[in-house]
């Protein structure tokens, strides 16, 4: 039988196969198909990878199966994947092909998950609305005129429309959580260090996370204990203090809940607000505490964001010129300096090219200490604040994004506008915190998500309010528009 | 030109290549000599996502050198990005440590002055580019560059002394007596043709007396102790010209050609890097535990600094004797076989003068047991040389028995040597009778005549006095 893949859990997929209902080849054929029909116009993919995500299949059909083997994913372009073309969204990457697998992908590889292809995003994860692709936009699937938030957009808006049940995207400022919430699906960044990063294309290298894209938090849970762990590739990947556990039950009771005022009184918008607010009354009938916090540093979180994460940026992509492998612009008589200067200039886009300068700037002699320095003392601050906090409330709870989707074009020649909704996310990434983004309801028409934000590698604790609430909110992740269009 | 009234001033930047199985960052292998790019991988081609882990083998290699060179081993240290753009760096940085290095503050004593160590670090080394056509040596005007990662990523100590030097020839004793007790511990291969010891010197000069510093230059990367001292001594000279005639030493990059003899300018400090270093995020920070770094310093061998006294007061031996000895382990470890069973003065005569021949292809036990037939008077000095020769040619040989198969023993008591002092004196009637007119230097002839009969089996002074005495 071919299953309708359009609000598939991986759990579901894994009840089907379990029960024989479809087999392997027939799940991955279902994706493939709906890929077929649909990303014409989403663009969620750069690229699939259906014949080998056939065979992949196939061998399991004949060898046999078992748990999360067999269950489709999809990756975001910035994981490297062996012998496959890996873009990170830019043109200086085109047609490059990485000689080994990422961390992720091994491990992914290794319990089964069959990836299906590579998603869209914003030019080496900088963006929020992944327009700042190479390769097109992505559209919404809860409506094509608005884009799906970024970095990780293609991840997001593929799980929403039933292009993949899981998919695995980054987050350095909020590049899971934004688009999760803008696309109606989970998505969790992890605490810094929990998932390797060995094979994740650097953009924010003391900032990026590899994380999950999902329907449900389950399913988030599943893939996050895949992916999970120490890998000898990455120094600062740890083993986490206990094995992730997949949420089961409904109690908040003992939970006490923070929410960051001054925070949040920084431009949430009606609608998102009172969806949050929905949400912290079902958690409050669940039995958590609900209190209010200050978090008077985090409120600088978003300029200190944008010091340190282009001064990083400049250095990890400084590699890219030309000389070993992607894309080389020369003229005869180039000197090097000029073959440097002709490949970066037509290489990058203009929000890589702006950060670079950024970036560049910060670290320079002379403004070191004034930019980057006292970002990163404002980095420790927020720290501490955090750590505080969570001295007094177990999750700390905010929107995930101050706004839902916006029109794909309206934000684009305004920088400061983009990384505004960075605001509630940026803060977890300062602090290598996990947080984790659950849709929980609409506003115009359009999906709100709910960030919880806890302790370091207090992941579990996460998974199960988040579960809790799930069920007490009862969103349908399935947009509307996409069930029209079948 | 005085340099009398001019005092130089000599820092050192010294790289060290170090000898460990693998890569700085990486599990390539790590070694000389490989076919271009061929001991290459994913992260030191630079590839995207890669991620550096650190070579715990090299990390212990430097705290060797930091307790060898009596430095503080920093609890916590830190790795950093050094940015620059060139192709030799396939990330376009190069790690490295900045502001708090793995090894602080320590010394070396070289001919009784003790020269300061700033620091000792830990980076890695960059990718070797060879230049074709145009400017030999520059990238700028090169037809075509080729790259070689082989060499990206190698661990490299970079060691940086106070400008404790006053002397290209201190300089030049230093860096011996440095490159002797990296050879010691074994962290190194410290080939400077090879490159695996480089080494840059931070020069100025000052009125003898003044405790302020002058404008220094620096003079880049010689690869022989030889061009080093030429190329300071040049340095110098050049510093003291203009000063004397007025003009000021501007601070600048300089390469000593010594082909030419001439100093280059490579850049000058308008025209530095602003290399933008901030912390490495893909790392943490070094943390060595206090029973590791104990377990290092036990591990140590005895260092030639040590060594160099021990030789002194151990085998009574002269200050230079026991510096010279020591130029290299190798060396020394064979003065001391030798002299475990035979007199310490001339053994270290012995395997002094013997150099720059293999100095242990003849085995300590038959260069001692040479050396004792001559302070037993068995054979003279000039036989023992006629016998090491033959020892040279066949190292299993016994040096008495040479002595016996060849008739080498000295005559000196027998009656042979009697004998042929007899007939000198029949045969060179008129030698004997200038020599008794009062022409004493004749004497000599006569000596010469006897040494030449006994084919160097006696001792010439016993020779003279024979002849005395019967004339
Ligand atoms: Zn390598």
């Amino acid at each position: 039988m071919t299953p309708d893949t359009l609000g598939l859990t991986a759990e579901g997929c894994m009840a089907l196969l379990d029960a024989g209902d479809v087999s392997c080849v027939e799940l991955v054929e279902a994706y493939l198909a709906r890929i077929e029909q649909q990303d014409g116009d989403l663009n969620c993919y750069l690229r699939t990878r259906a014949d080998a995500a056939r065979e992949e299949a196939a061998r399991f059909d004949r060898e046999g199966r078992s748990g999360l083997q067999g269950v489709p994913i999809a990756l975001k372009d910035i994981l490297c994947v062996r012998g496959e073309e890996t873009t990170a969204g830019s043109r200086i990457l085109e047609g490059h092909r990485p000689l080994y697998d990422a961390g992720v992908v091994t491990r992914a590889r290794a319990a089964g998950l069959i990836p299906l292809g590579k998603t869209n995003m914003d030019e080496f994860a900088m963006g929020s609305s992944t327009e700042h692709s190479a390769f097109g936009t992505t559209h919404n699937p809860w409506d094509a005129r608005m884009v799906p938030g970024g970095s990780s957009g293609g991840s997001a808006a593929a799980v929403a429309a039933g292009l993949a049940p899981l998919a695995l995207g980054t987050d350095t400022g909020g590049s899971i959580r934004q688009p999760a919430a803008l696309c109606g699906v989970v998505g969790m960044k992890p605490t810094y260090g929990a998932v390797s990063r060995h094979g994740l294309i650097a953009f924010g290298s003391s900032l990026d996370q590899i994380g999950p894209f999902a329907l449900t938090v389950r399913d988030a849970a599943l893939a996050l204990q895949v992916i999970a762990g120490r890998d000898h590739c990455d120094s600062t990947s740890v083993e986490l203090p206990e094995p992730i556990a997949v949420p089961e039950g409904d109690d908040l009771s003992g939970v006490t809940i923070g929410v960051p005022a001054d925070l949040l009184a920084q431009g949430v918008e009606p609608g998102v607000r009172e969806a949050f607010d929905r949400s912290l009354e079902h958690a409050q009938h669940l039995g958590a505490r609900v209190r209010e916090i200050t978090l008077p540093t985090a409120v600088h979180a978003l300029p200190a964001y944008y010091l340190i994460a282009p001064a990083e940026a400049s250095a990890n992509l400084a590699r890219f010129d030309g000389v070993r492998y992607g894309l080389r612009l020369e003229e005869p008589g180039d000197t090097i300096v000029e073959m440097y200067g002709r490949t970066r200039s037509s290489g990058f886009g203009a929000e890589v090219k702006r950060r670079i300068m950024l970036g560049t700037y910060v670290l320079s002699a002379g403004y070191y200490d004034a930019y980057y320095g006292t970002a990163q003392r404002v980095r420790t601050l927020i720290r501490r604040e955090f750590d505080q906090a969570f001295t007094d409330v177990d999750l700390i709870a905010t929107p995930a994004s101050p706004t839902v989707a916006f029109p794909i074009g309206e934000r684009i020649d305004d920088p400061w506008a983009m990384y505004a909704c960075d605001l509630l996310t940026v803060p977890v990434n300062l602090a290598g915190l996990p947080g984790i983004s659950l849709p929980c309801g609409l506003s115009e028409g359009l999906p709100v998500g709910l960030q919880l934000i806890g302790s370091a590698f207090s992941e579990n604790r996460i998974l199960a309010a988040a579960h809790a609430l799930e069920g007490a909110i009862g969103f349908d992740p399935v947009p509307a528009a996409m069930r029209s269009a079948g | 030109m005085s340099e009398a009234v001019w005092e130089p001033v000599i820092g050192l930047e010294i790289h060290v290549q170090l000898n460990t199985a693998t890569k700085m960052f990486c599990a390539c292998e790590n070694h000389f000599g490989a076919e271009p790019n061929t001991l290459t991988c994913p992260l030191c081609l630079g590839h995207p996502g890669v991620l550096p882990v650190i070579n715990q083998g090299a990390v212990e290699k430097a705290i060797e050198i930091g307790l060898a060179l009596n430095c503080a081993i920093a609890e916590r240290s830190v790795f950093h990005r050094k940015n620059y753009f060139y192709p030799d760096s396939p990330k376009a940085y190069q790690i490295s440590q900045y502001d708090e290095p793995i090894c602080l503050e320590g010394h070396l004593d070289v001919d009784g002055s003790r020269i300061g160590i700033t620091r000792a670090h830990l980076e890695e080394d960059a990718a070797k580019l060879v230049h074709s056509g145009g400017e030999a040596g520059r990238i700028g005007g090169a037809e075509y560059t080729l790259v070689d990662f082989n060499r990206c990523g190698t661990p490299l100590v970079e060691i940086v002394t106070e400008p404790d030097l006053r002397s290209p020839e201190q300089a030049i004793a230093f860096l011996a007596l440095l490159k002797n007790t990296l050879q010691t511990i074994g962290v190194s291969d410290v080939d400077m043709e090879k490159g695996s010891l480089r080494c840059d010197a931070n020069v100025s000069v000052r009125p003898a007396g003044s405790g302020e510093f002058g404008t220094k230059t620096e003079l880049k990367n010689m690869n022989s102790f030889k061009f080093l001292g030429d190329g300071m001594a040049a340095e110098i000279r050049r510093q003291i010209d203009l000063l004397e005639r007025g003009l000021q030493v501007v601070q600048e990059t300089l390469h000593y050609d010594p082909g030419t003899k001439a100093l280059r300018s490579l850049r000058s400090k308008e025209e530095a890097h602003d290399y933008r270093y901030f912390p490495e995020p893909d790392l943490v920070p070094l943390a060595p535990s206090p029973a590791l770094i104990e377990r290092l310093r036990d591990g140590l061998p005895e260092l030639p600094a040590a060594r160099i006294e021990r030789f002194a007061s151990q085998h009574g031996l002269p200050a230079a004797y026991a510096t010279d000895l020591n130029a290299e382990p190798r060396l020394a470890d064979y003065f001391e076989a030798v002299a475990a069973s035979s007199d310490a003065k001339s053994a270290a005569d012995w395997v002094l003068n013997t150099r720059p021949a293999p100095v242990d292809n003849v085995p300590a036990a038959t260069l001692a047991a040479l050396i004792d037939l001559i302070a037993g008077g068995t054979i003279t000095n000039s036989i023992a040389k006629q016998v090491y020769e033959m020892l040279v040619a066949d190292p299993a040989a016994d040096p008495a028995e040479l002595v016996e198969r060849h008739g080498l023993a000295s005559i000196g008591d027998s009656g042979e040597l009697e004998a042929m002092v007899d007939e000198v004196i029949a045969e060179n009637p008129a030698f004997v009778e200038q020599f008794q007119s009062g022409k004493d230097g004749v004497i000599n002839a006569l000596v010469g005549q006897v040494m030449k009969r006994t084919q160097g089996r006696a001792d010439a002074r016993q020779v003279q006095e024979l002849l005395r005495s019967k004339l």
